[in-house]
């Protein structure tokens, strides 16, 4: 069967007009014959789409040893956006899990030939990223830094360099390039029928011309698959539908909302050049031209990302294939000119075509796999931002992995359908937003920068009075959070000049709002925390959160316990704070984004018992942190209640009155390591305890600050927050959390057995806080995130955040040391020694400064006196 | 600043000495020579050179200063009589050939001009768009939206602009206003005019239950919603007087009640002639708060001219009370625009109006009446709110401001009594109601001052508004088909297209696209940058001389929406 198949696809590959003569005599190409072969009545997982994403699910999914699985492809194989997909394999991503995907891609496809025997037009012939500013090279070098450690060959190199290795370039208005000799080109059809080929022979089924209708869903679990040509029941369905996901994932009773939406994407064709082009010339990409050029059949391919995109499909349609959409000369004007600019000698080549193929685009510009949070069973792949070529082997690994193992082999969480709501799943939303992310590709990408649609949805009761007084706002899982407050008559730069890799203009205000909080009192808006109650009516509450948290939980009502929710790898799912409430009742509070991953994997643990209610309370409170050395007299004032250590000890929940209102959940927290608490307050009494503290604090100089001061304060602590340092392949023997593992407390809980090995035999990588010694705030680049770290000149790991301490008046780093055996790479054991014996280096865009290690915070920072156990370590925020 | 607004093209009333203020200008000399060095001060060569100029040609009649009659009349004929309109047009070269020989002597000439960024924030500084809000998708107004821009050449600038929809009734109302003799007469109609005409239109229930609402103090109903740009302002003070006299007509109109269901032309002629009133009455009466008196004084002695369009479904009324005009675009079959006047300009140049007033006036007064195109010699338009010069008798007059604030008693003009003046009233506030019904092709509408239709043919209008309007999408797609193209072809096909509607492209406004077009247009029809660069950085004193304030509305009327109209009708 598969050699018939692999002789049909090779034959029509090289006669694409016999293919379109005959399609409509011809239905499957399983066979020859003018019937299609029925449909399995069953599979153990039924994939929907036949691109690049789903044929590589298929592949790593049969080599994974998985058989019984039917692909299934509304028009055929490799139809959609993957047969104009511009068919380049970069690895020169930002984002480390990318990288790897990218990396992982151009290993498989460079063997796919020699494995399949179909042709993939497999061609290394690597890239060159154009800087046309000193900014872009900057964002270059940090790329080079992290491909470099990751061993790909990459350099900065310079403009004369550029022109010997592509002749036809103008390099006048070039600062520099980056060059990664590794990157390929391929056929981007090719490869999708090579995979689909390579699954076939693995005994994977694929029905062309088969169109899903909807996913029957029951009791949260997939059970099967509607078509145009019968059901299919299965356990597991991937929705690999490219730009049509959105759709078919609204289309069953319950809806998975995936959140992607297309827009047109417009890629020139040129006749071969008179000195054809030769197909081992490296691809161009000049972002700040918003183009990229590569070779095509001795001539050239050229498209790129316009300021001023064209969404399409708002209201969804659908159609069997795409068709090629109108060309729109006047729209690629601006980009033909940049291509132009960049290569004046090709004025006079001629033009073959200009191809208009929509691509899919997701509000972060992150694409989209995993589980869906409401049916067990489907799993989504999608969303590629035009780099589904790329992505497409590695991605399909991690998901094939992620179906058979029940976790990838990477932390995708970035990736994870899961970080996303129902909110971001509005048409409009979406529509909106998709116009600003595509731009986006070949923007500067630069700290700190916030998407600036599709804002104000989900908002604080506050916000306007927080607004009217200053506050700068970033977006957090759609809830809007301050950033820092501008005092009156201190303007800052508008949003496109205040774009820096240096020191921001908000430097001073955020340093003013530190030391409030070091000094006197700070009220920061917390509200956008995700908020659970977790209850039942005898002991069920308890005795299921011992079981899914690694610390003690059986403590005295009204305590308050930091845990971690850890997965049977003892990895963190999610960092917490619990409060018992009563015997009976909890309140857990996690970082913002954890809305919808922490609700499923609780609703997936815990025991199905109508006596145990989970709640999701985040709407119902707003949360005021009041921090500082003074927020005890704020909140005393309010009260008329006692709130020294003795009477209000730290990691404690007391409901009371504050002004008028009653019934306000204090907790003596703050996330930050400051002393002061965290206000609770039922909505509707927000304005009234807000303007109460502000008014009794004003005798005690308090003042509103936003999460960059927050984040400045947890980080010289040496807090880790979930999301940005924490993930689920991180335990708490790794972070120096061993105080929040009770190993002990006389019941098994999930990873148990993981952390007691941990304690015996050490651990594999350490969480570590650097401290920038040559590093000048002012005129020195700053450090982000995932910065290379260098001991004693090695590449140990990379950083997860950092932020300037102005306690300590340097950049502080938190990130994680690995200890590589020097031959074979292998991980060892990191030691405290290990880690105190080093001589550090933290890498910023290839310039690298000397950095001293603490495995502890600095304890004079501490002012105050408190046990070892309960100084607070945790928190919840992420850039 | 009453003394320095006194004296403007429409109405020059200055007798009495010429009075250049010279001690003022010596003054501010060396101010001006301490602000050269400054690189922010981006025209100080020509404000010297204009000194310099001041001091060689001591009687220069300038705009914003009282000056004789007699050389007023001469400059003022000269620029305004239509007749002359090419020696207008070229008497602002003359100046500019001036400034730029001097401009030689300079070591930084580049410094005259204007970027077209700096000339696009000019441009942009009032402009204000409205859309008609969307529900579920569709919007079942027969107003997409409007444009509206204004480009002071006054300072401050007279004309007025308002918007608002009616809440308590359907339709949505625009007007321009042009002010003469200050702007206090213009702000107050375009702060009054619109709630007098929404009262008229209210049915006899709801004017009850807005008088039962203020008698027990309860909320009142909202009659209008604003459109407002941040820089049109409504004044505080006057907000408490303004509502007691709206509220005297409505409990007028509740006595009146005659069951009958409001006809619009009527209601706006009573609205437009209520508010005159009123004005008028005021002045008499005064205010015992002494700014009040002062303001409600000021609003009766200048004058303002409106134009107000009201738009209900597919019926479209149009107002107008003066010389702005309301003109509807219209894209014929093949395409292209034409310009359908709506309005009537009330001024010398309508026989009908010159009839007009002659009837209302006994005959010995025919030859008096209008001279030099203006009424009794000294107003351009024939009709206008306020001007209570033209209406009042002389004793009412003499009586109003010799009880008045000293501020009134200092200032010539109010003092001065228009010569031949025997039978007042000699100007109404009555407007000429046009009725019209919105056909699919009926685009759009442009309500301007006259300050637009000074420097463009309404059918220029109509083209630029329709082109703007319609924009890129009338180009036809390129394709390339089987043709042989290449690059540095297509590209330059692109460029070309692109030039074409860059103008287009540069604003969002269609207001602004067309005083872009009426300030920098040259002979061949086109932009000119230069030009345009040169128009905008005339010193405020001098502005004055080459354009008057323009103020635009472009209404964009919903074709599908008065389509359906049509459609239900058949």
């Amino acid at each position: 069967m598969f050699l018939r198949l692999l002789s049909d696809i090779q034959w029509r590959a090289a006669h694409p007009t016999w293919r379109r003569m005959t399609s409509s005599q011809r239905s499957s190409s399983t066979t020859a014959e003018p019937q299609p072969v029925a449909l399995p009545a069953q599979a153990q997982v039924v994939i929907c789409g036949g691109g690049v994403m789903g044929t590589s699910v298929a592949y790593h999914l049969s080599k994974m040893g998985w058989k019984d699985i039917v692909l299934l492809e509304q028009g055929r194989l490799a139809a959609g956006t993957t047969r104009f997909c511009a068919g380049i394999v970069s690895a020169a991503r930002p984002m480390s899990i990318e990288l790897k995907m990218a990396h992982y891609s151009n290993k498989l496809y460079q063997q796919l030939e020699q494995e399949t025997g179909v042709q993939t037009g497999y061609m290394k012939t690597g890239s060159i990223s154009l800087a046309q500013t000193q900014d872009r090279l900057i964002s270059l070098k940090r790329i080079a830094s992290s491909l470099n450690v990751m061993g790909i060959p990459c350099e900065i190199i310079s403009p004369k360099k550029v022109l010997q290795l592509h002749p036809l370039i103008n390099i006048h208005d070039l600062v520099g390039a980056m060059y990664v000799p590794e990157d390929a080109l391929v056929s981007s059809a090719n490869v999708s029928l090579a995979l689909a080929t390579a699954a076939s022979r693995n005994g994977v089924q694929i029905h062309e011309r088969t169109c899903v209708s909807h996913v029957t869903i029951q009791k949260g679990r997939v059970t099967g698959v509607e078509t145009d040509r019968g059901r299919i029941q299965c356990e597991y369905f991937v929705n690999c539908a490219g730009q049509w996901a959105y759709e078919l994932g609204h289309s069953g009773e319950e809806p998975v909302h995936i959140p992607l939406h297309a827009c047109e994407h417009f890629y020139l064709l040129t006749h071969p050049l008179k000195e054809p082009l030769s197909s081992s010339l490296p691809t161009i990409v000049d972002p700040d031209g918003r183009i990229y050029i590569r070779n095509w059949q001795g001539g050239i391919l050229s498209g790129g990302f316009e300021k001023n995109p064209k969404p399409l499909f708002t209201e969804g349609r659908n159609q069997l294939e795409i068709q090629n959409l109108q060309e729109d000369w006047d729209h690629f004007g601006p980009l033909l000119s940049a291509l132009l600019r960049r290569m004046p000698g090709l004025e006079s080549l001629q033009i073959m075509q200009l191809v208009n193929c929509p691509e899919s685009f997701t509000p972060d510009m992150r694409c989209i796999m995993g589980e869906s949070p409401t049916a067990r069973g489907y799993f989504v792949l999608a969303g590629m931002n035009s780099a589904g070529i790329s992505y497409g082997g590695g991605a399909g690994k991690y998901l094939a992995e992620w179906i058979v193992n029940g976790y990838p082999s990477e932390n995708v969480w970035p990736l994870d359908l899961k970080r996303f709501g129902t909110l971001q799943s509005s048409r409009t939303f979406l529509r909106h937003r998709v116009m600003e992310v595509m731009p986006l590709m070949y923007d500067l990408k630069v700290p700190r920068w916030d998407f600036q649609t599709g804002r104000q949805l989900r908002t604080s009761p506050l916000y306007d009075r927080l607004d009217a007084q200053g506050a700068r706002w970033m977006e957090k899982h759609g809830f809007e959070r301050v950033k820092y407050f501008v005092p009156p008559g201190n303007d800052l730069l508008d949003l496109d000049h205040s774009k820096t890799f240096y020191k921001p203009d908000w430097f001073d205000i955020v340093g003013s709002e530190v030391k409030c909080c070091k000094e006197a009192v700070c009220v920061i808006d917390m509200s956008s925390f995700t908020k659970f109650e977790i209850s039942s009516t005898g002991d069920q509450a308890l005795e299921s959160l011992q079981y899914l948290f690694s610390n003690d939980l059986d403590v005295p009502v009204g305590h308050v316990v930091h845990t971690g929710m850890l997965n049977e790898n003892g990895g963190y799912e999610n960092d917490c704070s619990i409060a018992r409430l009563s015997k009976r009742s909890f309140f857990m509070i996690s970082p913002t984004d954890q809305q919808v991953h922490c609700w499923t994997w609780l609703k997936n643990h815990l025991p199905d018992d109508s006596n145990l209610v989970l709640e999701d309370v985040t709407w119902k409170y707003t949360a005021l942190n009041l921090i500082g050395p003074r927020a005890v007299d704020v909140l005393s004032e309010l009260s008329y209640a006692p709130m020294t250590a003795e009477h209000f000890p730290s990691l404690f929940c007391k409901e009371m009155s504050v002004g008028y209102a009653n019934g306000i959940r204090v907790m003596s927290i703050t996330h930050t390591g400051e002393p002061g608490f965290v206000l609770y307050i039922p909505i509707e009494y927000a304005l009234h305890v807000y303007n109460e503290v502000m008014n009794m604090g004003q005798k005690y100089g308090i003042r509103n600050a936003g999460y960059y001061a927050l984040r400045s304060l947890r980080i010289e602590k040496f807090f880790a927050f979930w999301g940005q340092d924490l993930d689920a392949f991180t335990t708490p023997m790794e972070c120096g959390r061993e105080f929040q593992v009770k190993l002990d407390k006389g019941m098994e809980f999930l990873g148990q057995e993981v952390l007691l090995e941990q304690k015996q035999n050490g651990v594999y990588k350490r969480f570590t806080m650097f401290i920038l010694e040559d590093h000048d705030t002012d005129m020195d680049l700053w450090p982000w995130w995932g910065e290379p770290i260098f001991r004693n000149g090695r590449y140990v790991g990379k950083t997860t955040s950092s932020a300037y301490s102005y306690t300590l008046e340097r950049h502080v780093c938190l990130g994680f040391v690995h200890h590589f055996d020097e031959q074979t790479g292998e991980k060892l054991v990191v030691t405290t020694d290990f880690i105190n014996q080093g001589e550090y280096e933290i890498d910023i865009a290839g310039q690298r400064f000397q950095a001293k290690a603490k495995l502890y915070p600095f304890s004079s920072l501490f002012t105050q006196r408190r046990r070892k156990d309960e100084v607070e370590l945790s928190g919840y925020q992420r850039e | 600043m009453l003394a320095a607004s006194c004296c403007d093209r429409r109405m020059c009333v200055c007798p009495g000495p010429r009075r250049i203020a010279i001690p003022v200008r010596s003054s501010r000399l060396p101010l001006l020579s301490d602000a050269m060095p400054a690189p922010a001060h981006l025209f100080p060569l020509i404000r010297n050179c204009e000194i310099s100029r001041i001091g060689s040609t001591a009687c220069y009649c300038h705009h914003r200063h009282l000056c004789c009659l007699s050389s007023h009349f001469a400059h003022s004929h000269f620029r305004y009589a239509p007749q002359k309109k090419f020696a207008a047009l070229y008497r602002p070269k003359e100046h500019f050939n001036h400034f730029i020989h001097t401009r030689d002597y300079a070591s930084t000439p580049q410094r005259f001009y204007l970027t077209p960024s700096q000339v696009n924030s000019i441009l942009k500084a009032n402009e204000y768009s409205f859309k008609v809000p969307e529900f579920d998708g569709k919007n079942v107004s027969s107003v997409l939206g409007f444009d509206s821009n204004q480009l002071p050449a006054n300072a401050p600038i007279e004309d007025r602009r308002s918007a608002a929809t009616c809440l308590q009734t359907r339709g949505m109302l625009l007007g321009v206003f042009d002010g003469h003799a200050g702007c206090a007469c213009a702000q107050a109609v375009s702060e009054r005019l619109f709630y007098y005409i929404a009262v008229s239109l209210l049915p006899h229930e709801t004017l009850l239950e807005i008088e039962n609402a203020v008698e027990s103090g309860r909320a009142l109903l909202p009659i209008l919603q604003w459109h407002k740009h941040p820089n049109d302002y409504f004044s505080k003070e006057a907000s408490k007087l303004y509502f007691n006299s709206l509220r005297t007509y409505w409990q007028e109109l509740i006595d009146l009640n005659s069951g009958e269901t409001t006809d619009v032309r009527e209601a706006l002629i009573n609205a437009f002639k209520r508010l005159d009133n009123d004005i008028s009455l005021e002045a008499q009466v005064g205010d015992p708060n002494s700014f009040l008196n002062y303001l409600v004084l000021r609003v009766a002695f200048s004058g303002a001219t409106a134009c107000v369009a009201h738009v209900d479904g597919v019926d479209l009324h149009i107002a107008n009370t003066g010389d702005s005009r309301a003109m509807l675009g219209v894209q014929e079959e093949d395409g292209s625009w034409s310009a359908v006047n709506l309005s009537y300009d009330h001024n010398a140049q309508n026989e009908r109006e010159v009839e007009r007033v002659k009837m209302e006036h006994p005959k010995s007064e025919e030859k008096s009446l209008v001279k030099q195109d203006r009424l009794l010699g000294l107003l351009m338009p024939f009709r206008a709110f306020g001007d209570v010069k033209f209406k009042w008798s002389i004793e009412l007059q003499k009586r109003v401001v010799e009880s008045g604030p000293d501020q009134l008693n200092d200032n010539e003009y109010t003092k001065f009594i228009p010569p031949n003046y025997h039978t007042p009233p000699y100007l109404t506030a009555e407007p000429e109601v046009i009725h019209h019904r919105l056909r699919p092709q009926d685009k759009f509408l442009v309500l301007a001052t006259d300050g637009l239709w000074e420097t463009m043919h309404r059918q220029d209008v109509a083209r630029i508004v329709g082109e703007y309007l319609t924009g890129v999408h009338h180009q036809q797609p390129i394709a390339v088909g089987g043709y042989k193209v290449t690059l540095g072809q297509m590209h330059g096909l692109l460029t070309e297209r692109r030039a074409r509607i860059s103008s287009v492209f540069e604003d969002q406004n269609a207001a602004t696209h067309l005083i872009r077009h009426a300030v920098g247009n040259n002979e061949f029809g086109t932009v000119d940058h230069e030009r345009l660069s040169k128009m905008l950085s005339l010193p405020e004193e001098l502005a004055r001389m080459y354009r008057d304030d323009i103020t635009i509305i472009v209404v964009q009327f919903n074709s599908h929406v008065i389509g359906a109209y049509q459609d239900e009708e058949l």
